[in-house]
């Protein structure tokens, strides 16, 4: 990919300062974000992908801040946004949410038509029937039928999957550069989340977004993404297209999350599990934060963080593993299967 | 497989009713399964469709409108006696899906485990209690010293074998695992996935197992059920229903599932099941044996359209 990137993040530190204690979310990441792609992050809770994230558009908790790095979009450095005013001018108008719970990111006193023309009036200045028409044409593009009647009512009267669907048309009201999908169908269930991704997919396509999904659903990301970005303990520790990752995987930790899918699991005999916990982030990490589970982990693993090691210009990998001098370790032989049997 | 076994629990045209009497909601609208010793019994369904409703109805939390939940040859619903009663709430365990919200947060492990013991072994000692929540714990792959912590110290999975050791120690012989695993990261599920089916090996548990994730089922049921708005619409073993499954909201279901592989993407929307291509009207469907372990709900006309699938089939 020889494009510019929309968004580039370089050498992120978020820290959250909680019960007296310094906690670091997210840990010296750097990211590229290009025009049009769909780039997935997954990783366990706790991660930092959804810190990440909200960076973006400055919705960090109270408690927390961005320690340096910067995060820059359209020639503007976000990381150094503080006020409300600065944030508007990207927050809905650029850059998009749709969260998880359909469920409590609606207004339950509002009717979904006024709730979507309100993001209207604030980023486009429409109001009156040109805000009405425009919320009908919104709504018929996310899939809600009878548009008319159905903007006069109040979220209680949706379903989940159509809750999601509205909560989408909000985010898209204003016609954003970056949809950040932050598990967008974990509450759903699977018919409807195949519906929902179907959506995004097709709103992706036609107006040329660029999305980002966090998730810690494999199958999803396989069905949605371009990229895909592995996050543990606050970083990123494998990124590529989504064939790299998933076929030709190069960290331990990309390893040990597909092995454990429970469709590669063979019946009667254990399911590959990780052993251990992730790592404490009050505390201050040393080397590969992986190292303490990692069966194939190196001395150097415990004292010095990994560089990233590119694989090809789209796959890069945070680990050992991949130095030259490093003993050759083949990944689990179960892997395979991924490429070749994996049905359902 | 099961012909000659009997069943440990059969469910019999179960019917749960909520709301008023005038204005009934029928959650569960006349189901039948059987359930064998030491297999893993799948529900799944959607959210709504009434999986976990008969999985509350059967531990007696939920009264029955009609039909009968048969346990070792009892039956267990609606009135029984009270050292049944007992029995059955011994013998029959429930794991829950939220281990955040289903410990409670201001007893320690030790009390949280050891509850059950204080109504079913009231003659028990200090010392044989506390050595058999030691037990329990190890069992689940957790050090004794943790008896002493509260809920909040521990992590998701962690809690969640908090949950199935509060379950174990009272030596069940059926578990309702409503959602096991469903609020828990990929990662540790795969752990308790482990834990329960060694447990099962170890213990000879059977297991009622509720979920509305298929790739999870695939991996740990022998035998699935799938239901829909308080119908079953089939059950077959697991394999036959991921390979062959007949009635239209199986198949999809199944379409809907997501690939963890991405050259093989879905890119056409999953088949929607649309209730009105059955036409009920004058010939109401039934719950039908179609090849032997293998039921389907459907009328005649539909039953004999699923018989030719089955001729068809390549072996």
């Amino acid at each position: 990919m020889d494009q510019e990137p929309i968004l580039s993040v370089q050498h992120l530190n978020v820290k959250f300062s909680l019960r007296g204690k310094v906690l670091h979310a997210i840990r010296d990441v750097s990211l590229d974000l290009f025009k049009g792609e769909t780039l997935a992050i997954v990783g366990e809770s706790g991660s930092g992908k959804s810190v990440l994230t909200k960076t973006f558009m400055g919705l960090l908790d109270a408690n927390g801040w961005i320690d340096s790095g910067s995060i820059f979009y359209n020639g503007h450095d976000l990381a150094q946004y503080k006020t409300e005013k600065e944030w508007l001018t990207i927050r809905g108008k650029e850059i998009a949410m749709v969260l998880q719970d359909p469920m409590t990111s609606l207004n339950p006193l509002k009717t979904i038509g006024a709730q979507i023309e309100e993001a209207l009036k604030l980023h486009q200045n429409l109001t009156g029937p040109a805000a009405h028409r425009a919320v009908i044409d919104i709504l018929t593009d996310v899939g809600i039928t009878e548009p008319e009647r159905r903007s006069k009512q109040y979220p209680h009267e949706f379903s989940g999957g159509m809750r999601q669907r509205v909560v989408i048309a909000i985010a898209m009201a204003c016609k954003p550069q970056i949809l950040i999908c932050d598990e967008p169908t974990t509450a759903l269930d699977v018919t409807i989340q195949a519906q929902i991704l179907h959506l995004i997919r097709n709103l992706v396509h036609k107006y040329n977004l660029t999305t980002v999904y966090i998730t810690h659903d494999l199958g999803v990301v396989a069905n949605v993404a371009d990229r895909v970005a592995v996050m543990y303990a606050g970083d990123i520790v494998e990124i590529g297209t989504s064939r790299e990752v998933f076929y030709d995987a190069k960290h331990p930790y990309t390893w040990a999350l597909l092995s454990s899918l429970p469709q590669l699991g063979v019946k009667g005999e254990k399911l590959f599990s990780i052993q251990g916990t992730p790592p404490n982030l009050f505390l201050e990490i040393k080397g590969d934060a992986f190292a303490p589970r990692n069966p194939h982990a190196l001395k150097i693993d415990f004292e010095k963080r990994p560089p990233l090691f590119s694989v090809s210009p789209t796959h890069s990998a945070r680990t050992w593993l991949l130095h030259p001098d490093a003993p050759k370790v083949e990944p689990p032989p179960v892997l395979k299967r991924l490429v070749q049997e994996v049905s359902l | 497989m099961s012909e000659q076994k009997t069943p440990l629990l059969s469910v019999r045209d179960l019917k749960v009713d909520f709301g008023t009497r005038r204005h009934p909601f029928h959650a569960v609208k006349g189901v039948s399964f059987d359930i064998f010793p030491g297999e893993t019994f799948g529900l799944v369904g959607e959210s709504g469709s009434g999986k976990t409703t008969i999985g509350r109805a059967i531990i007696r939390i939920y009264e029955t409108a009609g039909g009968e939940v048969v346990f070792k040859g009892q039956k267990i619903n609606g009135k029984i006696s009270k050292e049944l009663d007992h029995e059955i709430t011994r013998k029959i365990q429930m794991i829950f899906q939220d281990p955040m919200a289903s410990l409670n947060e201001r007893a320690k492990v030790d009390y949280i485990v050891s509850e059950g013991l204080y109504n079913s072994h009231k003659g028990i000692s200090k010392e044989q209690r506390q050595e058999m929540v030691h037990q329990a714990l190890l069992d689940v792959g957790l050090l004794p010293e943790f008896a002493s912590r509260f809920p909040h110290e521990f992590s998701g999975g962690q809690r969640q074998r908090i949950g199935i050791a509060r379950a174990l120690i009272m030596q069940p012989e059926f578990i309702v695992a409503d959602e096991p695993i469903s609020a828990l990261d990929v990662s540790i599920r795969a752990q308790v996935l482990n834990l329960l089916a060694d447990l099962q090996q170890k213990r000879g548990l059977t297991y009622l197992f509720i979920s509305h994730d298929l790739s999870v089922m695939r991996f740990i049921c022998d035998r699935i059920a799938v239901i829909h708005k308080g119908l079953l619409m089939e059950l077959a073993d697991t394999e036959t229903l991921f390979r062959h499954p007949l009635h239209a909201y199986t198949q999809a279901l199944l379409s809907a599932v997501p690939v963890p592989s991405p050259d093989l993407k879905q890119e056409q929307p999953p088949l929607s099941y649309d209730e009105s291509i059955h036409d009920y009207s004058v010939d109401p469907p039934v719950w039908c044996e179609i090849e032997p372990g293998h039921f389907v709900r459907g009328n005649q006309k539909e039953l004999e359209a699923f018989r030719e699938v089955l001729r068809e089939k390549p072996e």
